[in-house]
Parts: C-alpha cells; sequence; structure tokens
C-alpha cells in the first residue's frame, strides 16, 4: 500500500486518470451501448479505439503508466467471441505477462486490468469503470519512486 | 510546459521520418450539438475554443447538428475556404456516423480516410449526464486525442473485390423463405441451408395466424415448394454450415450435408418404408404429442418430401438386422452406409434467419410444467388444435384424453421477467393465446377461458379489434394479474390457480382442466452456434445485433451479413416477411455490383526493418503474412486480400517493421499521450512523473 505524503493529502481532490483500449467490435461497442442506454459512470476514462484488442503492445500500457495514467484497461471480446478469431487470446497472454511485469515494477495489480466486454454488456462497461475508479481512489496517485 | 508537451513534440518528429505525411496537418474540428444530445451536458462553445487553440488546428466550428445537410456543408466549406487537409468531427459514436463523413469529406475533395470521428454522445455526455462540468473537460481532452490522432492520418485507398452474385440463406423458415424467393426472383442465385429435415420452422408448426386467422401451412406451403422449384435456388435442408471465411463479396462456405441414409434423388417421398417400418418414436414436430417411425417426414407438407432415417432409433444401426425399409423401397433409395457430404459455397452475401426456440419453464418452478401433465405451452396447443396435428385437430387434455371445459392461459411465461426468463417482451405471446382462445371457442363453444396477463399489448394491424371480439364476442375472460401457485387434484388431475386479481384487489382460487402457458421466445440454438461462426455480436437479449436499431435494422456489424426474421428478435409473421424482404434487398444493393469496396484498415510490412522471424505469420489467424524470398532475402509480406486488419501481428512484431493503417503505433501513442496531458493538474503527479520517462518505456 502507497503511503500518501502530506503534499499529496493536501490537494482537494485525487482524480485517478484511466487510459482504457477498447475493441471495436465488443468492447467500444459496449461502452457505446452504456451511452445509448444511459447508464452512468464517472468520466475518469479516456478510450482508445483499436481494431482488436490484440493491437495493443505493451508499450502503449507502460508509455500510459509512464506520461503519469492512473490505470490502464485493454478491454476485449469476450474468450471464443473475438471478431477475428483468437486476437484476445493473445491479449490475454500479454496481460499476463505485462500484469507480472507491472508488479515487480511497483504497480499494484489493481491499476492495471484485462477485461471482457461483449457488445450487448453497456452495464458492465460502466461497472468496470466505476470498480476501477474506487481501486485506484483507494490506492492514490502511483508512488514517486515507482514512475 | 509540461514534459509531456514535448515528448509529443518526439514523437510527432519520429513520426514525420516513418511515415513522411505529404503535407503539414491543418486540422479542421467540427464540434457537434446534436441538439441537446451532447449541448446540454457538455459546454460546446467552449470545447470548440479549446480546439481551435490546438496545434496544427486551422479552424473550429459548433454545429447543432452536424450530420445535417447544413451540418455537412459547412464543413465542406470549411474545408474549402481553410485548406483543411485532416479533418476532426466531435460528435457521436464512429460506429454511427463515420461512413457519412467520411462521404462528406470526399465531397470535399479530401482523401476519406483523413477523417478522426470524436466520441462525445455515447462516451461522454450521455454517460455524464449530471457531471457536466467534468464532462466538459473529458470532452475537451477526447478533442485533443482526436487532433493528434487526425494530424498523423494518411491517405488510404480503398480496395475493390469483385462481387460473387451469389447468397447463402442459412434457416429455411418463413424468413429464410421469404428472403430466398426474393433475391432468386431479382435474378441471384441462393443456396438455402436449413438444418431440418423440411424448410418451414416455427410457422410450419403452428395452427393459425393472427389476427386474421389464415391457416399457417396453407399460406406456407405454396412457398415452400416455389422453394424447391425456383431455378435460382439450390435448397440443402438436413445441413449445416460449418465455416464461414472470407469477406463482403467473397466468402467461402462450408457446408455439411447430413445424411439421410436416403438418397434424396431416388426418394419419390411414397412413404412406404414408414409404413412398413416397425420403430414409433415421439415426433419432435408435434412437441412430444404424435409419433412418428424411425424413417420419417416431419410432417406431411415437408419439403424437400423426401424420407429421413433416425439413426439413434432405426433398428438396423442397432443390430443390422431389420430390412424392412429396403425391401420396401421400390426405388432403392435407402442406403444406411451414406456418409455425410462436405460442400464448398462461394458466396457474396449472407442472410442469417436462424429464427427463435420458445421458452421452456424452469424444472420446479412455479408453473409446474414439468410435474403436472395438463399444464402444456403456447405451441403445445397449436399442435393439439391443429388439424394435422397428433389428435387431428381436437383438443383433448393429455392426462386422460378428455375434452377441457375450462382453460386458463398464463401470459408473459419467460417473458418480461428476469427471474423467470427474460426481461424483454415477446411480442406475439399475447396474440397467440388471444388467437388460439378464439380457436378454442369455435370447437368447443362452451368452453370457459380465462387469460391470465399483466399487459394486453394488442400492437398491431387488426390485433386490438381481434381482441375485443374475442372479449366481447367470444366471452373469453381477462383476468389481469399474475399467478403465484399452480396445484393439482390428485384424482382429477385438473389445476387449481391461485393469483391476485390486481383490478379487484382479491385473492382467487379457480380450477381449471389445462392450463396454457405463453411462453416467450429465445434466441435459437441455431443462432448461437452460427453466430460464433460468423463472429456476429449479440443484443442484450441474446439476440443478433443490427448494425443500428433504427436506420440500419437488417444490417450487422459484418459487411454483407444481414438479419431477418426472430434471429434479430422476437417478431409475427408480417414482421419476419417484411424484414426477409428488407434483407434480401440489402444483399442485392451489394450484389448488384460488379464490384464492392473494402475498407483498407489493413497491416503492411516495411521490408528494411523485416528480420524475417515469422512471428508475425504465427500471429494472424488468417494466414496473411507470409515470408518469401525477394531481392533482399527472406523478408515478410502481407497478402492484402486476406488481412482484416485486426493488428495483432503489428503488437507482436519486435522489429517495429509492421504498421497497421489507421491505428500506427504513432497514432495511437498521440492518443494516449493526448489523453494524459495536464493530468497533474487534476490531482495527479504526471507532470513530475512525465519528467523521468522510465527505462520501461524501451521495453
Amino acid at each position: 500500500m502507497v503511503e500518501r505524503s502530506e503534499a499529496e493529502q493536501d490537494q482537494p481532490s485525487y482524480n485517478p486518470r484511466i487510459v482504457a483500449f477498447c475493441c471495436n467490435w465488443c468492447s467500444y461497442a459496449g461502452a457505446d451501448l452504456a451511452g445509448t442506454t444511459r447508464v452512468q459512470y464517472p468520466p475518469n476514462v479516456r478510450i482508445v479505439r483499436v481494431m482488436c484488442s490484440g493491437r495493443v503492445d505493451p508499450a502503449f500500457v507502460l508509455k500510459a503508466f509512464t506520461l503519469g495514467a492512473d490505470g490502464v484497461i485493454i478491454a476485449g471480446c469476450h474468450p471464443s467471441d473475438c471478431h477475428y478469431i483468437n486476437g484476445n487470446e493473445k491479449t490475454a497472454t500479454r496481460g499476463d505477462f505485462l500484469s507480472e511485469f507491472l508488479e515487480e515494477a511497483g504497480i499494484e495489480s489493481q491499476r492495471f486490468r484485462v477485461e471482457w466486454i461483449a457488445g450487448s454488456e453497456g452495464q458492465k462497461f460502466a461497472e468496470v469503470i466505476r470498480g476501477m475508479v474506487s481501486d485506484l481512489e483507494m490506492l492514490g496517485p502511483v508512488a514517486q519512486e515507482v514512475a | 510546459m509540461s514534459s509531456s508537451k514535448s515528448l509529443e513534440e518526439n514523437s510527432a518528429k519520429k513520426t514525420s521520418e516513418q511515415e513522411k505525411s505529404p503535407e503539414e496537418p491543418r486540422v479542421g474540428v467540427f464540434v457537434c450539438h446534436c441538439g441537446s444530445n451532447i449541448a446540454g451536458t457538455v459546454d460546446v462553445g467552449k470545447v470548440t475554443e479549446t480546439a481551435e487553440k490546438l496545434p496544427g488546428v486551422v479552424v473550429a466550428k459548433e454545429n447543432k447538428y452536424t450530420c445535417s445537410d447544413l451540418g455537412q456543408d459547412e464543413i465542406i466549406k470549411a474545408i474549402k475556404e481553410n485548406e483543411v487537409n485532416r479533418v476532426v468531427v466531435a460528435a457521436c459514436s464512429p460506429r454511427m456516423h463515420e461512413p457519412t463523413f467520411r462521404s462528406c469529406i470526399k465531397e470535399a475533395g479530401l482523401n476519406p480516410y483523413l477523417l478522426q470521428m470524436v466520441n462525445l454522445r455515447e462516451q461522454c455526455s450521455w454517460v455524464h449526464s449530471q457531471q457536466k462540468e467534468e464532462a466538459t473537460k473529458k470532452a475537451i481532452d477526447l478533442v485533443r486525442m482526436g487532433v493528434a490522432k487526425a494530424s498523423r492520418l494518411v491517405p488510404l485507398e480503398a480496395r475493390e473485390v469483385p462481387v460473387e452474385q451469389t447468397s447463402l440463406v442459412i434457416g429455411g423458415g418463413v424468413a429464410g423463405i421469404q428472403a430466398s424467393l426474393d433475391m432468386a426472383q431479382m435474378g441471384f442465385k441462393v443456396y438455402l441451408v436449413e438444418s431440418e429435415p423440411s424448410i418451414g420452422g416455427r410457422m410450419a408448426q403452428l395452427d393459425k395466424t393472427f389476427p386474421t386467422g389464415d391457416c399457417a401451412i396453407c399460406i406456407l406451403a405454396p412457398k415452400m415448394v416455389e422453394v424447391a422449384r425456383h431455378p435460382n435456388i439450390t435448397l440443402m435442408s438436413y445441413s449445416e454450415v460449418e465455416e464461414v471465411k472470407g469477406f463482403i463479396g467473397n466468402y467461402d462456405i462450408r457446408v455439411r450435408r447430413k445424411s439421410r441414409f436416403v438418397i434424396e434423388d431416388k426418394c419419390v417421398g411414397c412413404g412406404a418404408c414408414a409404413d412398413v417400418c416397425p420403430v414409433k418414436v415421439d415426433n419432435k414436430f408435434d412437441l412430444g404429442y404424435g409419433k412418428r417411425k424411425a424413417i420419417y417426414v416431419p410432417f406431411p407438407q415437408a419439403v424437400p418430401l423426401k424420407y429421413t432415417i433416425d439413426k439413434d432409433n432405426c433398428i438396423h444401426f442397432k443390430n443390422g438386422k431389420c430390412k424392412a425399409c429396403i425391401k420396401v423401397c421400390a426405388n432403392d433409395a435407402i442406403d444406411h452406409e451414406k456418409e455425410d457430404e462436405i460442400v464448398d459455397l462461394k458466396v457474396g452475401t449472407i442472410i442469417v434467419a436462424t429464427g427463435y426456440d420458445t421458452y421452456l419453464p424452469k424444472k420446479r418452478g412455479v408453473y409446474k410444467y414439468w410435474e403436472y401433465p395438463n399444464v402444456i405451452t403456447g405451441l403445445e396447443l397449436e399442435r393439439l388444435i391443429n388439424a394435422s396435428g397428433p389428435t387431428g385437430g381436437h383438443l383433448t387434455r393429455p392426462s386422460d384424453g378428455e375434452i377441457p371445459r375450462r382453460i386458463a392461459f398464463i401470459q408473459c411465461v419467460g417473458s418480461r421477467n428476469k427471474k423467470l426468463g427474460n426481461n424483454y417482451c415477446s411480442r406475439v405471446c399475447c396474440m397467440y393465446a388471444i388467437k388460439n382462445a378464439q380457436i378454442v371457442k369455435e370447437h368447443e363453444p362452451e368452453t370457459e377461458i380465462a387469460v391470465y396477463y399483466n399487459d394486453i399489448r394488442a400492437f398491431g394491424k387488426g390485433f386490438e379489434e381481434l381482441y375485443h371480439r374475442v372479449r366481447e364476442e367470444y366471452s373469453v375472460e381477462f383476468i389481469r394479474g399474475r399467478p403465484a401457485k399452480l396445484s393439482e387434484n390428485p384424482e382429477t388431475n385438473s389445476i387449481t390457480i391461485r393469483a391476485e386479481e390486481t383490478l379487484l384487489n382479491k385473492i382467487t382460487e379457480r380450477e381449471f382442466d389445462l392450463v396454457v402457458l405463453s411462453t416467450g421466445l429465445l434466441p435459437s440454438e441455431g443462432s448461437k452456434r452460427i453466430g460464433k461462426t460468423l463472429a456476429l455480436s449479440l443484443s442484450p437479449d441474446g439476440f443478433f445485433m443490427e448494425a443500428h436499431p433504427k436506420l440500419r435494422p437488417v444490417d450487422t456489424a459484418m459487411d454483407g451479413i444481414y438479419l431477418a426474421g426472430c434471429a434479430q428478435g422476437p417478431k409475427d409473421i408480417p414482421d419476419s416477411v417484411a424484414q426477409a424482404k428488407a434483407a434480401a434487398a440489402s444483399a442485392a444493393c451489394v450484389m448488384s455490383g460488379k464490384k464492392v469496396k473494402i475498407e483498407p484498415v489493413t497491416a503492411a510490412i516495411e521490408e528494411d526493418l523485416c528480420v524475417a522471424c515469422g512471428l508475425c505469420v504465427e500471429m494472424c489467424p488468417y494466414n496473411a503474412p507470409e515470408l518469401y524470398e525477394g531481392e533482399k532475402g527472406t523478408k515478410a509480406r502481407v497478402i492484402e486480400a486476406l488481412c482484416h486488419g485486426c493488428g495483432t501481428c503489428v503488437a507482436a512484431c519486435p522489429q517495429k517493421a509492421i504498421m497497421a493503417n489507421q491505428f500506427t503505433d504513432d497514432q495511437i501513442t498521440s492518443e494516449i499521450v493526448s489523453a494524459l496531458e495536464g493530468v497533474g493538474n487534476g490531482g495527479g503527479k504526471a507532470d513530475e512523473r512525465a519528467k523521468k520517462p522510465a527505462a520501461e518505456e524501451e521495453v
């Protein structure tokens, strides 16, 4: 657990920033469905659209953390539902590798998630964002020495 | 100045070296109010003002409805007046209007792929409607991300590929039949694949149709026959689509033609075999109420009228002894050794018409369907009142074969109730119950009928009139209330329903001889299988998702694949037929052109960087990259026609030698950088952290 410095405690509120890589066919569509059904979630997330979650180079995730992201999500289609047959399997493998690597680098496991969100799961998209924001609020900012 | 800014400049410098953008970006930003959909939450004026000051932006404008004629004219005008060469439209989801704005900027003389959509509606204003200030901040970030990516877009050319003027229709219910006939009539070749031994689908099982009372099979059978006879239609019944590859205009289909153990060309459908077959089993078509032989046609009007041997029940398959059917067949049509055939087809378009299954109540549930013989479903009732059904159309109750004098219908079983099934309304149950009540009354006018309902939804043409007629002229009783408990009299097998009659505000108990559950519609098992094969998206209700609920109700997200009938959601016969006709017309739009344009979102390999490690070849599910011997030695190259543009190979390439068009490393990185710009000001520590980019970046 990260100890908050005094300077951080002085700040009015901690507003974690999440970068979410969403595949076009499932999770981006799920995020759209959250919109069309007016499901509300906190405005902390910035979505980067990719065609397949398999497009997400681990370097993108590291880049995001380096630039100050408090959390990163890679979201794709559910296992065996990939629009590109099995791109999400590659995402899962890369995700496992990334989680381990990030933990070793001192970035808590709650800060990086691989999520499967279908085009029909607007509600789930919102829940994932809500969940992550609340996790990050508990954690506070990434420890400076880590970054 | 924040240091992330300098990083951005760095990466921008890298781009210009990598990609040699043809000219300096001059970005035009168009922010949409979408009436009050966006502007009601997001301060569009502020977003536009901020956008105007972003690097590379030469003009930023706001518009009430950017997709309208006026809005598009404004884009075209601004492009011309300001020599804009990259366009950002900050409005709705790209899944909605990207094609619209691509055409728009093309009209202004720009390459259509120099457009970047920013999703302010679905992913900002609609989901943060209570947080106007935060939503505006997010909108500003999203536009900044869009401008950064737009500045790095390069022109792309859509590929043109020839179109196979043939269609595959999956599912031979009324929707598949109608779609096949329409396309065949327009001159296109059609393969109609049906998994059951006969086409006809659910409609063939129904007795009469609401609200007009037409006999279902009487109006369907002529269409079934027409399908079989049409020179442009190849009917493949008792067959399954096993594999689908390719893309719009060029789908490769593998179909398994399951063996009937009867040679179709030789069988004349005389039925002599079934007459002598000694095995009797439940007929699935009659939902277990009637019997059929082990060699059978599911119903008398089956198309094709060819017999099928049910391998699981045929004695010949058990011990090889019985040869009754072989002996009696005058045409030597029986062949117990016959194997499945695999057929490969090439088609340009696909129509999915895989229909529905009906909900079955839960075991040990409140309706006691599995315990009490006199609790049946609406579809079972259809078979029991059908003249060609197991009882010859004389309604008797399952427990004792007596004519039921008191019948209850229970509505919304498996519909509009998450606990007991599904949230949605199945749209047909009110009317089929009302119609069946009328039919029962016509047969046996003295029958006492009560319908337990929540709301009567009589929304279609002629529905309300039928409802009133049945209530007033046929004296069918309508009781508002959901039954809480059913209990059986063990001696008579009659059933007592305990329910709260909500209009009278009292709890009543009444005894009935027969209870009919008006069960709802579910996505069919076939749909689930075919959905996986085609990688189609599902709506929250589990039915196939259309490309747009209002404007593209028969299209899917996959180009060249269309939906017809209940595969897309519960609907009645006229709606299924209408949608089938629409799907046929949509498919015909594609097939009537000789060529079709394909998105140029594919991968491309920079040969000089490639070390021929072969990782991309391994990664690709479509075998698009291949290694070859060229002038520069062994290199990888991408066969464009096979590439679907997922970008998995791009992420895997250790040399960064592969580029994903429209999703390059540099374009995505620019979005990440912009998304995190100024994070420090929001309370985080990004600025300080960004000053010392970690070694991780090089990983």
